[in-house]
């Protein structure tokens, strides 16, 4: 099951020509761009781990698009994502994020029924990835 | 990618111009940026023309003595670039060792790194480049450096050009220890020494800039100052006429405030206030033959 999030989550996947053109744009408005990666799909799944020092005072899309080849290099398996971070005072957040790299096979997601008090039930759902240790979960 | 700006006949011989106008003297590197932009005018008809123009290595050393224009060209180059449609951006990011060597081991690869993310587009201009490589101390941080940039240097040709500077008999050396950095840099260009006249039209350049002018006989007065100047220790070209001016604008201000006798200046004319007198070159040092120290003349 594909993943989807961000600011891009109803498209296809961007080719990197389209990434750079991206993160070309964000550099542009001065955002700060910084990558991210992890390999737990679950959607709540909000802190990533960071991929090296978010990157200020480029100018360049080329600074980044070599960060990411190197990120998709030490992660293959694992999803990366690209945030551009506005540090202008009134947003001091993330405006623009999108899914660069995911594995090669997404298994998908369960759904788990919790039978509670008064034969109420409820639902979650984990994804088969998350059944192996962090780090093995893409083989 | 393309080319943020797309150059045309006129544009670069505008370009050539003012750099003729702005830079006096500098033959051998008004004559490379001449080729280069020649270069790229004929990948451009040679692209039209279905044939293969591949991209050229830009990356440049500019060697020469103390004031001989090496940061000021390489501070031009990133626009001149630019306008020629090489670089993207078009930006300067100017480091010396300190910006690019860390000081543990695996501090130095981040900040390399980080150093050419910032230059991506742009031209990355190392001053007294041959600090990066201390062979004196084997475990010095500063052959990691050299070794990240030249991969990058390599590979991303298209993304950043770099252009190191330094004297030319320590970039010498530098290049002997370093023979990888030396065939991967295509324009070693080499800076001389300014002629007594060049440095003449200097001189009167930094007094246009500054609003200032010279007497007839003050004209004469700085021309024998160049003369004597260039013979003392540490002549550093243009450099030591800039500081010549400024004690000359220093000595030319004391003159003015000792007739008048006031701060005010109220009696001053426009005229007196930017005119540089013979007698505020004459008190140099320079001029006294007869004295010995080796102080600031």
């Amino acid at each position: 099951m594909r993943i989807t999030q961000g600011t891009f989550s109803f498209l296809p996947d961007l080719t990197d020509e389209q990434i750079s053109a991206q993160i070309e744009y964000c550099l542009e408005q001065g955002w700060a761009v910084s990558i991210e990666h992890t390999d737990d799909p679950h959607p709540r799944n909000t802190y990533w781990d960071m991929f090296g020092q978010p990157m200020f005072d480029l100018r360049d899309a080329a600074g980044v698009m070599s960060e990411v080849a190197s990120a998709r290099a030490t992660f293959p398996d694992a999803y990366i994502k690209v945030n551009a971070f506005d540090a202008t005072r009134g947003f001091e957040t993330v405006r623009l994020s999108f899914i660069v790299n995911r594995p090669a096979h997404e298994p998908g997601f369960a759904l788990i029924r919790e039978e509670a008090a008064g034969r109420a039930i409820r639902y979650t759902i984990r994804s088969y990835a998350v059944e192996r240790p962090e780090g093995e979960r893409y083989p | 990618m393309t080319a943020a700006t797309v150059p045309v006949g006129s544009d670069v011989q505008e370009l050539l111009a003012t750099l003729d106008a702005e830079l006096v003297g500098l033959a051998p590197v008004k004559t490379r940026i001449r080729e280069i932009a020649a270069l790229l005018l004929v990948d451009r008809l040679r692209n039209k023309a279905g044939l293969s123009a591949g991209s050229p290595s830009l990356h440049m050393s500019f060697t020469g003595n103390p004031g001989t224009g090496k940061t000021t060209v390489a501070l031009r180059m990133a626009a001149i670039l630019h306008r020629l449609g090489y670089v993207r951006k078009g930006h300067l990011v100017a480091v010396t060792r300190d910006d690019l060597v860390g000081q543990f081991i695996g501090h130095t690869a981040p900040k390399t790194k980080e150093v050419l993310k910032r230059a991506m587009g742009g031209v990355l201009f190392i001053d007294e480049a041959y600090y990066l490589y201390r062979p004196e101390n084997e475990r010095d941080y500063g052959q990691e450096a050299i070794e990240i940039m030249l991969q990058v240097m390599e590979d991303q040709r298209d993304d950043l050009v770099v252009i190191l500077a330094g004297y030319k008999d320590r970039m010498d050396r530098f290049f002997q220890s370093n023979p990888g950095m030396s065939s991967r840099i295509a324009h070693h260009v080499d800076f001389p020494d300014y002629t007594p006249d060049e440095l003449l039209a200097i001189a009167q350049l930094m007094l246009d800039q500054m609003q200032y002018r010279l007497s007839d006989e003050a004209r004469r007065t700085l021309a024998q100052y160049i003369e004597l100047r260039r013979e003392r220790p540490n002549f550093a070209n243009a450099r030591s006429i800039r500081n010549g001016l400024d004690r000359a604008r220093l000595r030319q201000a004391n003159r003015l405030v000792d007739a008048d006798g006031t701060t005010q200046g109220e009696a001053l004319t426009k005229e007196q206030l930017m005119t540089i007198e013979a007698e505020d070159i004459r008190a140099s040092r320079v001029f006294d033959q007869s004295e010995t120290a080796e102080g600031s003349p």
